[in-house]
């Protein structure tokens, strides 16, 4: 197994004092806690943080860790010294049950599976997110999950078990919705029901659609001539092509609304159509003539509110 | 390393979706004490006027699971916590409209150079 650095991970010198090492902690628990990170391994990150708590805040558990001696580095291959381990520690947290092998080869664990009068557990809830194109949102789609799970085996060591799920993602889901699979997280201790996971749905960005939760925005390139005379043209939208109207004396940042043509629910989501006019370039004589004739017939200041 | 396979549907946690008190305490692992003081907290806002009554939607189950989370792992108060979420859902809303407002600009430019 593999030697932990818990001073390394908490950033802090062997010799800190316990106060320096709770700020330290408090300071990096805040910003991997993975309700509050962006950090895509905040979850890994916040257990080991932990786990380095765990041991640097108390004095009994820190000195049992430091006389393993200041020569061993992180990653280093580690055996736990013959016959000086010692398993009479306390737990705080119930995700002690999930540390690493190697906090349990010096530390023991407080649920020994199997064993009589210990206590039910449930297994942790744990979170994954879930990265599915706007179509899928749209649609629905099954996607594969790729989990590794840590598993006690029966001697008390942590092995890793890759599991893989075969996720039913329903219709009109939106970016940093939760999706619960009951029973899909982490085992139970001595019985316990399993945890639950939860999977956080990532919206990957789309050619053409933002989405505001259930609403999908466009901007709907459109002619001068058809903002001006009004048109019925068409747009795209989740659901296939449709025709809008674009009433006439329209203007660039105007916006339509589709019912009902963004992501399905009760209520289903709008698709809103911001018109965005574009001139046609002027690079043949016919097209600059036609520009020119505008430019003398129509007496049009566009700055006019400006005052210039 | 074991391998296993699964086919599984989940629920979503969204307005849809209705919980009770009791079984709220159980999602988020956590007392009936705990969830009364969130109401009075104004950090949760079930529909209904008793707690028998009360009905949580998946968003709230989310506020509460979150609730929880933080005030357990870096020792929140009730209040801390409240401010600490609803500063979350903010982030959260500033993050999907930047996401957005620099889409549509990634579009104008592309536009300009084609």
């Amino acid at each position: 197994m593999e030697y932990k650095d818990y001073y390394k991970t908490l950033d802090v010198a062997r010799d800190a004092t316990q106060a320096e090492i709770k700020r330290a902690y408090r300071k990096l628990a805040r910003k991997f806690h993975p309700d509050v990170s962006k950090e895509p391994d905040a979850e890994a990150r916040f257990k080991e943080i932990n786990e380095a708590n765990e041991v640097l805040h108390d004095p009994e558990k820190r000195a049992a860790y430091d006389a393993l001696g200041s020569s061993w580095h992180a990653g280093q291959d580690f055996r736990p010294p013959p016959g000086g381990v010692h398993h009479d520690f306390h737990f705080g947290a119930d995700e002690a049950a999930e540390f690493s092998d190697f906090f349990s080869s010096i530390f023991g664990r407080e649920f020994h599976p199997g064993a009589q009068g210990q206590r039910r557990r449930r297994g942790q809830d744990q979170t994954a997110r879930i990265a599915i194109d706007l179509e899928d949102a749209y649609r629905g789609a099954t996607r594969q999950l790729r989990l590794d799970i840590p598993e006690i085996g029966p001697d008390g060591h942590v092995t890793s078990r890759t599991r893989t799920l075969n996720v039913r993602i329903p219709p009109g889901v939106t970016q940093g919705r939760q999706i619960r699979l009951a029973g899909q997280g982490g085992p139970g201790i001595n019985g316990g029901h399993a945890g639950d996971l939860y999977l956080e749905i990532d919206i990957n960005p789309h050619r053409l659609f933002t989405t505001d939760g259930k609403d999908i925005h466009l901007r709907l390139p459109i002619a001068p001539w058809e903002a001006a005379l009004g048109a019925s043209v068409s747009v795209p939208t989740l659901g296939g092509t449709v025709n809008l109207k674009v009433p006439p004396g329209s203007q660039s940042g105007q916006r339509l609304r589709l019912k009902g043509r963004g992501l399905p629910g009760e209520p289903a989501g709008d698709e809103l159509v911001m018109l965005e006019i574009v001139t046609p370039p002027a690079t043949t004589d016919a097209a600059k003539a036609a520009y020119r004739e505008m430019a003398e017939r129509l007496n049009f200041n566009p700055r006019a509110e400006m005052g210039v | 390393m074991t391998q296993t396979e699964t086919r599984i549907e989940g629920i979503v946690l969204d307005e849809g979706l209705m919980v009770t008190l009791t079984e709220l305490t159980q999602l988020c692992g956590s007392s009936g004490r705990v969830v009364r003081l969130m109401v009075t907290e104004g950090l949760l806002r079930p529909k209904g006027r008793d707690p028998d009554d009360w009905r949580f939607d998946g968003l709230e189950v989310r506020r509460a699971r979150r609730a929880v989370r933080l005030q357990r792992d870096l020792d929140l108060n009730l209040a801390g916590t409240a401010l600490a979420l609803d500063l979350l859902d903010e982030l959260e809303q500033l993050r999907e409209r930047l996401r957005a407002l620099e889409h549509q600009l990634g579009q104008r430019r592309t536009r300009q150079l084609g």
